[in-house]
């Protein structure tokens, strides 16, 4: 509809004068306006985080994980370690995938928001050649109490970059097989005390349907580098198989590889969960718990799940190595850490949280105040010679330490490689790699493509990758 | 979203073209049981999932991850227990900050902006309207990079005025639209009999044209209110501890480890609450717009 104007112009000189005096107003009016705006922008900067701006001097910002043990430190900070030393925490807490997005956005521009944020041993080693990242070996000197040598070893070497530590665990994980004792009990099985995956395997097809909807076996099937690529890279470690050799040969549809992945999409296709191509470690959690599977390979810390107090199924469980083929051992090895911005103004009092948070006393605190299985383990040898922790942890903590004392991550399969870790290749491009492989993988395992059609289409992607990782390295 | 849906409708429906075929249903009454029966059916599809996220809110983390779903298991709290010990205080306080404020901004300068468009136009007035369209036709998301650097470089990142401003811009061109096309339905006579009566520009704005398109700015608050209290993008990306928003603590609730849907139900029903309570606000404003159009 057209616009309707009409001549409004005022004619008589009285309405002259009071527009003119209206102006005036409107002026000044908008005059204060914009300096009330400005008081405003420099004054408050909003409602989180203490009284102004960023809470002063003596506080850190912290960006976090939401996993259950972020959570329960959330609980404790302010009643203990702001107690104690006066520092105040300011903590951002987000999903996984918005937290790993935050921090490469972060770290990368080097913004400084945060002083400490959590990175997993993935992003360590990439992050501290960036330069992102700030060295601890000067504070972990000083800081006596802090212990560095009860770390377990595994860990450290995950977390350092060319002899220097960049990280330090707040919980770390390796892989084991999970089972139910009755239900294999009651078919008359016995668990092989390190058992390989055609053992498993054959396991899982004798135990699936032992009750009314009891699958064999969980393993996931969720496209992901961290969700089906976690457990499925350390089948193809054991079955001898590489992403890359060390001169970066991509090796992703060679014979170890292709039978690996053919052996875990048989085996989940035949005796799997229902739903596997969209189950991830969550789905499969809620499957062992509810008794939809009778076994489950993924990682340690899922345990302290499965036994605790609320659980319908708490000591029904047994705990075996990650299943072997051709190594050793194979399972994984990840570690939630801190990590402190390069370009953070309060290192110190981020090395104070740090310590404080990764430390003994920590653990004992967990223990004490929320129980012993939210205690987060897996990272110091002294937590697995607490009797307190051992008692309720005794089903599965000595399997946990062992499986992470047995983790190589520089060399975890049959042939040299090019880059550290275990169930990733560490390098910035895999996650994009493994994603997409990933999802090929899991239509293999929907049944809307073959093994080897999702292979050959992966090997491209990582000749690709490869090209371009080296062409970068180079130059 | 649904709610948003429901008001953009109802600001079409507003259009007086439409009224006659209103008018027609009404006369026969089989066809206006019908409708009824398709509009309650329509509603109660739009509720059913908020009915869901409310159930599950009350339940126990376990039975609210269970397949099939437990409609009758135990109530609880426990959901809502862990989003009040979690702090929502100050996120909660910054989305209203933010979207009153950024709600009040944008209707200052919309509605001169409008008239200025619709009632006494500038030269080449659709040329503007189109340009001010034509901001909305960039992703925000493709402006994201820049946005944050920006932000980076005169050190507004975690401010909750950088999201007042963007949010302003973000909604203005949506309310000098909607503003306009009820602004150009006041009749000239109206404007004529002011003036003559001596009222000047700024009289004529607050005490006649203002009263008359009512509905109109109370239809543009709420779209305004409900966008920038639902934004999650710009908030997530540039704010951090001290301005983040309601949105971004919602998400801080999903994990990728345990459960978590009873939480975030419990969550996500607290946050949705001022929405609601914004539309109740402005219900009998914008259904006497509905009824009468912008003007009898």
């Amino acid at each position: 509809m057209p616009p309707t104007g009409s001549p409004l112009e005022p004619t008589n000189p009285t309405a002259t004068r009071h527009t003119r005096h209206r102006r005036r107003k409107a002026r000044v009016l908008a005059v204060a306006g914009a300096a009330a705006l400005s008081v405003g922008l420099t004054g408050c900067a909003g409602w989180g985080g203490g009284s102004v701006g960023g809470g002063g001097a003596n506080s850190i910002d912290v960006l976090m994980v939401n996993n259950p043990q972020m959570v329960d430190l959330q609980q404790l900070t302010a009643k203990h370690f702001t107690a104690e030393t006066g520092i105040r925490v300011n903590f951002t807490v987000l999903p996984e995938n918005d937290v790993r997005d935050k921090i490469s956005q972060e770290f990368s521009s080097q913004a400084g928001q945060y002083d400490v944020a959590t990175l997993s041993n993935f992003e360590i080693p990439i992050y501290a050649k960036a330069k992102w990242i700030a060295p601890m070996d000067d504070y972990i000197a000083q800081d006596t109490a802090f212990d560095q040598d009860d770390i377990l070893k595994p860990m450290t070497t995950s977390l350092s970059s060319e002899g220097k530590i960049y990280g330090q665990p707040f919980y770390g994980e390796s892989s084991f097989l999970m089972y139910r004792k009755d239900v294999l009990e009651a078919k008359g099985v016995t668990m092989p005390e390190k058992p390989t995956w055609q053992e498993v395997a054959e396991i899982a097809a004798q135990v699936d349907g032992a009750e009314p909807g009891m699958k064999g076996i969980c393993l996931r099937g969720q496209p992901g580098w961290g969700q089906l690529f976690a457990p499925l890279t350390t089948v193809v470690n054991t079955f001898g198989g590489t992403w890359f050799e060390e001169d970066w040969t991509p090796k992703v549809n060679a014979p170890e590889f292709t039978e690996a992945v053919q052996f875990y999409v048989d085996l989940v296709r035949k005796h799997g969960e229902n739903g596997a191509p969209q189950a991830g470690f969550t789905e499969c959690l809620n499957n062992l718990v509810q008794g939809n599977v009778a076994m489950w390979y993924d990682a340690t810390s899922a345990a302290g799940s499965l036994e605790a107090d609320d659980s319908p199924t708490k000591g029904k469980f047994g705990y075996a190595p990650a299943p072997v083929v051709k190594t050793d051992s194979s399972g994984w090895l990840y570690a939630w850490s801190w990590s402190i911005q390069q370009a953070s103004g309060k290192k110190d009092n981020a090395w104070k949280f740090i310590s404080w948070a990764s430390s003994k006393e920590y653990e004992e605190l967990v223990g004490e105040e929320l129980g012993w299985t939210r205690v987060p383990a897996g990272k110091r040898a002294s937590t697995y010679e607490n009797p307190q922790y051992l008692e309720v942890a005794k089903a599965f903590a000595e399997p946990t330490r062992a499986a992470i004392e047995a983790a190589d991550p520089t060399n975890p399969g049959l042939q040299p490689r090019p880059a550290i870790g275990i169930q990733f290749v560490d390098i910035p491009e895999f996650p994009d790699l493994g994603t997409q492989v990933s999802q090929d993988v899991s239509s293999a395992i929907a049944g809307q493509t073959t093994v080897k059609e999702a292979l050959d289409k992966g090997q491209e992607l990582a000749e690709d990758v490869a090209e371009r990782y080296q062409k970068r390295s180079q130059g | 979203m649904s709610s948003t849906t429901e008001t953009v409708d109802g600001a079409e429906v507003a259009d007086p073209h439409r009224e006659p075929q209103a008018i027609n249903h009404h006369k026969d009454p089989k066809s206006h049981i019908l409708l009824t029966l398709a509009a309650w059916l329509c509603g109660l599809l739009f509720a059913l999932p908020v009915a869901w996220m409310i159930l599950t809110s009350f339940h126990k983390e376990e039975d609210a991850a269970t397949n099939p779903p437990s409609l009758f298991a135990p109530l609880s709290l426990d959901g809502y227990k862990a989003f009040f010990d979690a702090g929502p205080w100050p996120p909660l306080a910054n989305s209203l900050t933010a979207s009153v404020v950024s709600t009040i901004l944008v209707l200052l300068l919309a509605f001169p902006a409008a008239y200025a468009l619709s009632i006494r136009p500038v030269r080449k007035w659709t040329d503007v309207l189109f340009f001010f369209l034509s901001t909305k036709m960039l992703p925000i998301v493709a402006g994201i990079l820049p946005i944050y650097l920006f932000a980076q470089k005169v050190n507004l990142l975690d401010n909750i005025w950088l999201l007042i401003i963007l949010y302003t811009s973000m909604n203005l061109p949506i309310a000098v639209w909607m503003l306009r096309s009820f602004l150009a339905e006041v009749p000239v006579e109206m404007l004529e009999a002011a003036q003559v009566d001596g009222a000047s520009l700024m009289t004529t704005l607050r005490k006649v044209i203002a009263p008359v398109v009512m509905p109109g700015i109370a239809a543009a608050a709420l779209i305004c209110f409900i966008f920038s209290w639902n934004e999650l993008l710009l908030a997530r990306v540039l704010t951090g501890t001290v301005a983040g928003t309601a949105p971004v603590f919602l998400t801080g609730f999903v994990t990728s480890q345990g459960l978590f849907l009873a939480k975030v139900c419990a969550a996500s029903f607290v946050v949705s609450l001022p929405v609601l309570a914004a539309g109740f606000a402005a219900q009998d404003k914008l259904v006497q717009g509905l009824s009468m159009g912008a003007v009898k």
